[in-house]
This record gives C-alpha cells, structure tokens and sequence, in this order.
C-alpha cells in the first residue's frame, strides 16, 4: 500500500508530517494552527474567523491582491476553516509546485500585514457568513446541538456572532496572531509526490526561525443539555439528537465509529433504512462521530414536515436505543467492506491523506499508517462491538428541533 | 490510458478509460433523459424514476438493492438533471463484476405500487427540504424564467401537486420510453478489465428491447424578466441572474467557461474581487452550463437585505465593462493556470473521471483524454473571449431575486 510517513519536530515546535505519494500528480498540505475558536475572548466570538480573513489580505513582499494571483499563477486550489481547536489554512497543487506554494504560506502565517484598511472589509465577509447561516436551517440546528452538548467554548460555532464580531478592533486582530499563530502545537501535514528530504529542508528554511510561543490555555464552562426547542415558521422541522461518545484517542473509537457505522453508513444502514426506505419520513437522516481532544458525541440529523416530525423523532431514538441491543454479524461485514474500500481509495487523493495525517498528530501525537488501519478494521468484531454497547448502555440524549411546533421529548433525555 | 468503446446489438453504447495503475474501478450507467423530457402532467417523473430504480426488481427487493451496494463497499448513488439522469458506484476492482451485475438488474426496476407510494412522501419532503433551503428555489425558477416555453426550463424535482398526481402506469410508460438502450451508455474508469465489462454487458443488458429514442429541440426564445420573489423569513437576499452562453456542441464552450472563470470564480475573479473581498456580499460567482442545444451563464449572488440593490448594480457595472472593454492578457493566463491544475487535481480519482468521460460520451458521443481537455483551454485566445462575449452578453439576463425585500429595481444601464 502507501509509503512509508515521515515526521519531522522542528526546535520551535512546529510538527511536520509527511506521506510521498510517487504514484500522484499533486501534492496537498494542511497547516492547523492552535488558534480556534475556543481561543476567542466571549465578547469577541468570531474572532478566529476574521483573523484567517485579516492574514489572507497581505502577507511578506504582496498585498492582498497579488497573494491571491500567486496562489492562482501556481494553481492552488485553497481553503480555509475554523475550528474549536484550529484555524487550519489547506491546499493543493500539481506536485512540482509544491514548495513555491509553502513559501507562500510560510509568508501567510509568520508575516501577515494585517492592514487596518481592510478590517471593514474583512469584517462584513464574517457577518455576511453570520447571516448566510441562519438561512441555512439544516446547519442551525446542528449548530445549536453543538453548543447546546458541549462546555463552552468546545461548542461554539466558529464563525462567531454579530455583536460581539463588530466589537473587534484591530488590536484583537494583532493579539490573536501574536498568541495563536506559533509554531508550537502546529501541525504541517503533506501528502502527495515530493521527495521528503527536500520537502524537510525547504519547511525548515521557510518555517525553522519561526518564534517559538506557547499557545494560551482554554478555559471551560458546563454544557447545557437537555431539550431546546427554537421556533421558525417552516413547513418543515430541523431536528439533532447528539449523546456523548469516547473521543478519537479512546481505545475503544473504532468500536463506537462501528457502532454509529451499522446505524448510518451506507444506504443498508439502520437510520436510513427504518426512517426513510421503509417509512418514507424524511430525505436525509443521518449519525455521525464527533471528536475533540478529550471527548467525542454522536450527532444524529433527520429533517422532515413538521405533521412527521414527533414520529420522525421517536423512530430516530428508537434507533438508538435498539443500537445498545447490540449489532449483526451481516451489518459488520458490510461496514467492513465499506471502511477498507474508503482506506485503499484515500490513496487517490493527496487531499484527503494529508488531512487524515493531520487529525491524527492532533488526537493521538503521532500518525497511524493506512496499514495500521486495516488492522484496526480488521479486529474489529460483533462480540467486541456488543461489549462496549452493553459498557456503555443507553445515553442521555441532549436534543435541538427548529419548526413551527415543539415535540414531545422521548425518554431518557435529561 | 487507453480508451475503449464497444455497441451491443440493440444499440447500447459501452466506453472506458482503462487505468491499469488504478486503485479503484468506476462504473456508471448515463441515461440520456431528464426534466426536459417530461411533459407537464408528469413533471418530476425522471428524478422520483431515479429513487425507484434504487426499489428493486422482480430478482432484488430495494432492501437486497441497498444491502448488496453496501457488500461491494461501493460508493454509489445517482443523480437527475436537465438532460441526464446517471446511476453510479465506485469499488474495488475486484467488485467490477458485482457492480456492474447489480446496477444493470436496478436499470430494469419493478416499479412496484406499494413502494411508489412510500417514495412518493420521500419526494414530497425533497421538495419542502429545498423550498426551505437557501437560495429556496431560485435556480429553478429563473431557468424557468429565462427558458420559458423551451423544455429546459422544467424543474427538475416537479412540484408537490404533479408528484402526488401521478401514478404508477405513468411511470412505467415514461421508463418504457426513455430507458431504451440507445438513451443509455454504460461508460467505466479507473482499474477497468474492458473485455469482462462488454461480455457481462451482453449478458445483463443485451436483451434490453431497442426501440427508437428522440428528444425534440425545439427552438428556444430566452426571455428575462426581472421578478423578485418576497421569503419574510430569510435572513439574506438571494439572487440569480441567467444569459446565455454555448452549447454542448458549440466550440466556444472553452472560451466561455474561461470567461466565466474571469468574471465569476468563487476567488480571484472580478466578481470576487468587488463584491466577496470586500465584504458587500456572502457570495457573488458565474458559471457555465451547457445542454444539447442551448447554453447559459449562471450568476448567483447573495447578500444583506439592504445591500442587494447596490450589489446589483455593481454586477451590472461588471457585465458592461467586459463588454465594452474585455478582459486582459494577464486575467486569461491566469484563468487558465487555475483552470489547468484543477483538471490534474480532480483527474487523479476515477470517481471523477467517470463524469467527464461519461458527461462527454453522453453530449458529444466523444472522448477527451485530460491533456486533450487541457488542450481546449490553453489554445484560447483573447479575442476568442471577445468573441463569446459578444456573442453571449453577460447584460442580457433573467433576473430571479427571493428574499425578504417586496422590491428590487433592474440595475440601471450605463449611459
């Protein structure tokens, strides 16, 4: 299967993971600061967000403008996103321009100008992105469970809100860069057809002299839970269960992911099965894991018109409480057959493979190889899945719905 | 990477790009009929078709459908447009046979009573889901708009009364009709074993009965109208605005596409540069689509109530200036950087190579290799722009606004 991953710990902190990819024409990278959402003072929520806007106008020897026109001359196609934990700044590129590409993001995180002209600006692409997600019922809803299931800040929706948004001055801006944009607890991961050596040696030219700074501690609240319901005059009713779950690092994930794997992957999947395919309830329904550092949930979705919504609902939790009955032989082979197909296909993408390297320093401080996986999967079993379903019995639900009318709240949420 | 092509006896059309170093395999059935070959008594027939041939046959019930897909470890779905509806799975190349044994079966489906029904409510929350999603229909209803009495402006999912209006023998009448080998094309990429593909496709698909296919092209007479449609509650106003652009068969299909790469890309562009960079609107990009007979240049913006107006202008102020005084050296070479890696990047994945060699197969009855897609690009010239942008103004349009404004001006022209 795929090469072997290199790593490289630089004297300032900075962490580069590396996995060649010779069989590629592109090369992909992700860099994740430590500087999310959680890192944002309660007046300023959206902090983090307008920073990634602020660096991106301006860094090194370019204006905004011609940064922009860099990136394109060298075809990276680009991201950026904002986290609880990172802001993580992501690319891609045919392999021979890989590291005229780094250099580029080299100038982004160490020397953004941060010009005072464009904080407006700046400032209404956030609120516009405040805005666009209210429309975007789907989304609030699961935006709200998040926050509703987590201790502030872990819950937080990271593109921050209105008020506090137009309280940030540029000083914040500078403040937040200062603190956040270090080296230590940053990763740099590459993926893709590049000679490791020479990607080693240019990330240490690039990003060796950078500062080393500790990045600032996080405080946290206590989690809400419970049943919320928000009132919107819809024909249709937005609903999100979630419960909490192990976290990525736990021994026991993959028995969970295996778990919420038979009760949502694939269209032979419980949710999609009993909600949709024999009851018509909804078109999307779904469970998937969440992970943050020292602590996971399951969130489940279902959308549907709000005279189905309370049936939608009670078949949704059935679901989950029939999962602690344990699961079928049948339903794990198909899971299987799923997980090692999406194991062997990450190697056609650089994308995905550099991203997989980056959450995995972040949850565990080291990179687990596609093989490593495998093995994982392949030990996975009915008994050892049905072990930890009856460790761990039926959850306590937190629930969000948003429609015209509230519903009537299952048993077992707290 | 060599390309393939073979034709069953009763005209079904079987092509590949073999890719013998492929991690994966990509198999796809490309059914040449949509929404615009639908009359209006059966509007949405085509994509409620395409969730039922996911119910089963007289050999599967939809449960083993479902159960089978997952065994493989496919990666499969289906999608409905215009002019296409396409049933797709991507596998290990050990599964080539399973694949492609399971999705010819589901092309033959029962369309069974007491299924069509539970689907039907499945429809029915589709088409709420999209009302109450942003831009809450409004690509929909500006093609309508702008194509008027032309097929291409049906909608795709159809409305809630032709759905629950229509039955079971409709269907099946519509399947008979529309499903016939030479409206199919079974197209494969990745880790391809061709000569196994064309004797499993005589097996399963060669007793397909061949009866002629047709789509009528009758002549389009765009219309733009300016209407705005008022949503008290969205947050944003959202905008589309249609012109037209080239066809599937015109070769100034390039130029345009680059065109709206100049003007409309989701960054770097000018629309980019004087509406998103600065914060006036959460999204404003252009682009291009292309059907059998007609094309059009898509631009979709939206923004803070208050600022729609303005906004508005701006992008007319655009559309004119690329009209009046084109574009540069420097913007086309450019446009064609980006447009150049993303082909290498999204090629890498025989998941995507099946749409554009298949997308291709099913318009042009072609096939491209990427160098040859490349090709395309880099050979255009400014005044190939100038040309299409004469041809095709991006001032003429269908403007569709929905948000919580009762009013809206038409942009004003220059004087």
């Amino acid at each position: 299967m795929s090469e072997p991953q290199r790593t490289h710990v630089y004297d300032n902190g900075l962490v580069l993971l590396a996995e060649p990819m010779p069989w590629l024409e592109s090369a992909a990278w992700a860099i994740f600061l430590p500087a999310g959402c959680c890192c944002d003072p309660p007046s300023r929520l959206g902090l983090s967000s307008l920073t990634t806007e602020m660096v991106q106008r301006g860094c090194g020897p370019r204006d905004s403008r011609q940064f922009l026109e860099a990136l394109e001359r060298l075809g990276v196609e680009h991201n950026s996103s904002v986290t609880a934990a990172h802001s993580s700044f992501s690319g891609a590129t045919v392999a021979e321009n890989l590291c005229d590409a780094l250099a580029l993001y080299a100038d982004l995180v160490r020397r953004p100008h941060l010009p005072a002209e464009q904080l407006e600006d700046a400032r209404q692409v956030c609120l516009q992105e405040v805005r666009a997600a209210e429309d975007d019922v789907a989304h609030k809803v699961m935006q709200e469970l998040r926050r509703r299931h987590y201790p502030d800040p872990w819950g937080r929706p990271s593109q921050g809100e209105l008020a506090p948004l137009e309280r940030v001055v540029l000083k914040d801006v500078q403040t937040h860069v200062a603190t956040t944009y270090v080296p230590r607890g940053t990763i740099l991961a590459v993926a893709g057809n590049f000679p490791w050596e020479r990607l080693r040696d240019t990330v240490g030219q690039l990003f060796g002299d950078w500062p080393a700074a500790a990045p600032p501690e996080v405080q946290e609240t206590s989690a809400l839970n419970g049943y919320q319901h928000l009132t919107f005059d819809s024909s249709q009713t937005q609903i999100g269960v979630a419960f909490a779950s192990v976290p990525y690092r736990h021994p026991d994930y993959f028995q969970a992911r295996g778990a919420v794997g038979v009760l949502s992957d694939g269209m032979s999947s419980r949710l999609f099965t009993e909600v949709r395919e024999k009851r018509g309830l909804c078109y999307s329904v779904y469970a998937s894991c969440h992970s943050l550092r020292d602590r996971g949930s399951v969130q489940c979705y279902a959308g549907t018109s709000t005279q189905r919504a309370q049936e939608t609902l009670n078949v949704l939790v059935d679901q989950l409480h029939q999962l602690a009955q344990g699961i079928q032989q049948a339903e794990l082979d198909r899971l299987n057959a799923r997980i090692k197909s999406n194991l062997i296909m990450q190697q056609e993408s650089s994308g995905s493979r550099c991203l997989a390297l980056a959450v995995d320093w972040y949850h565990l401080g080291r990179v687990r190889t596609l093989q490593e996986l495998g093995q994982i999967i392949d030990q996975l079993s009915c008994e050892s899945i049905n072990a930890y379903l009856a460790r761990n019995p039926t959850p306590t639900f937190t629930i969000v719905t948003l429609g015209a009318e509230q519903l009537e709240v299952p048993r077992a949420v707290s | 990477m060599p390309f393939r092509e073979h034709t069953l006896s009763n005209g079904l059309e079987i092509v590949a790009e073999c890719h013998d170093q492929a991690y994966s395999t990509a198999l796809g059935f490309f059914v040449r009929t949509g929404a615009r070959d639908e009359t209006p008594e059966i509007a949405g027939v085509s994509h409620f078709l395409e969730h039922m041939v996911f119910k089963g046959t007289p050999t599967r019930s939809a449960e083993d459908v479902n159960r089978e897909l997952d065994e493989i470890g496919s990666h499969s779905n289906a999608f409905t447009s215009e002019e296409h509806t396409v049933y797709y799975a991507t596998v290990l190349p050990e599964y080539q046979e399973p694949a492609q044994r399971l999705l010819s079966d589901i092309l033959r489906p029962s369309l069974r009573d007491d299924d069509f029904e539970t689907e039907k409510q499945v429809i029915l929350e589709e088409i709420l889901k999209y009302e109450d999603q942003p831009p809450f229909g409004a690509h929909e209803k500006c093609m309508s708009a702008y194509f008027a009495a032309h097929p291409l402006g049906h909608s795709i999912l159809g409305t809630a009364a032709s759905i629950t209006g229509l039955t079971p023998a409709a269907m099946r009448a519509y399947f008979q009709h529309r499903y016939c080998p030479a409206n199919i094309a079974l197209v494969a990429a990745g880790r391809v074993d061709f000569e196994h593909l064309v004797a499993v496709a005589r097996e399963c698909c060669g007793h397909w009965p061949a009866v002629p296919a047709s789509r009528p092209t009758p002549r389009l007479q765009p219309q733009y109208p300016f209407q705005v449609i008022t949503k008290e509650s969205a947050t944003q106003q959202y905008v589309v605005q249609i012109a037209s652009g080239p066809s599937a068969l015109d070769s100034d299909r390039y130029a345009n596409r680059i065109l709206a790469t100049i003007l409309g890309d989701d960054s770097g562009s000018r629309m980019f540069w004087e509406l998103v960079d600065t914060g006036k609107a959460e999204c404003a990009s252009m682009g291009a689509y292309e059907f059998d007979d007609a094309g059009i240049n898509m631009t979709f913006l939206s923004c803070a109530p208050e600022e729609a107006q303005q906004n508005l202008e701006k992008l007319r102020e655009i559309q004119e200036q690329a009209v009046a005084r084109g574009v540069t050296e420097q913007e086309l070479q450019l446009a064609k950087s980006k447009i150049a890696s993303h082909l290498v990047l999204k090629s890498e994945r025989p998941g995507n190579r099946l749409f554009a060699v298949g997308g291709e197969w099913i318009q042009r009855r072609d096939y491209q290799t990427v160098k040859e897609s490349l090709q395309g690009y880099l050979a255009v010239t400014l005044d190939d722009l100038h040309r299409v942008l004469e041809r095709h103004p991006p001032t003429t349009t269908a403007t569709l606004t929905i948000g919580p404004l009762e009013h809206l001006q038409p942009p004003h022209a220059a004087s």
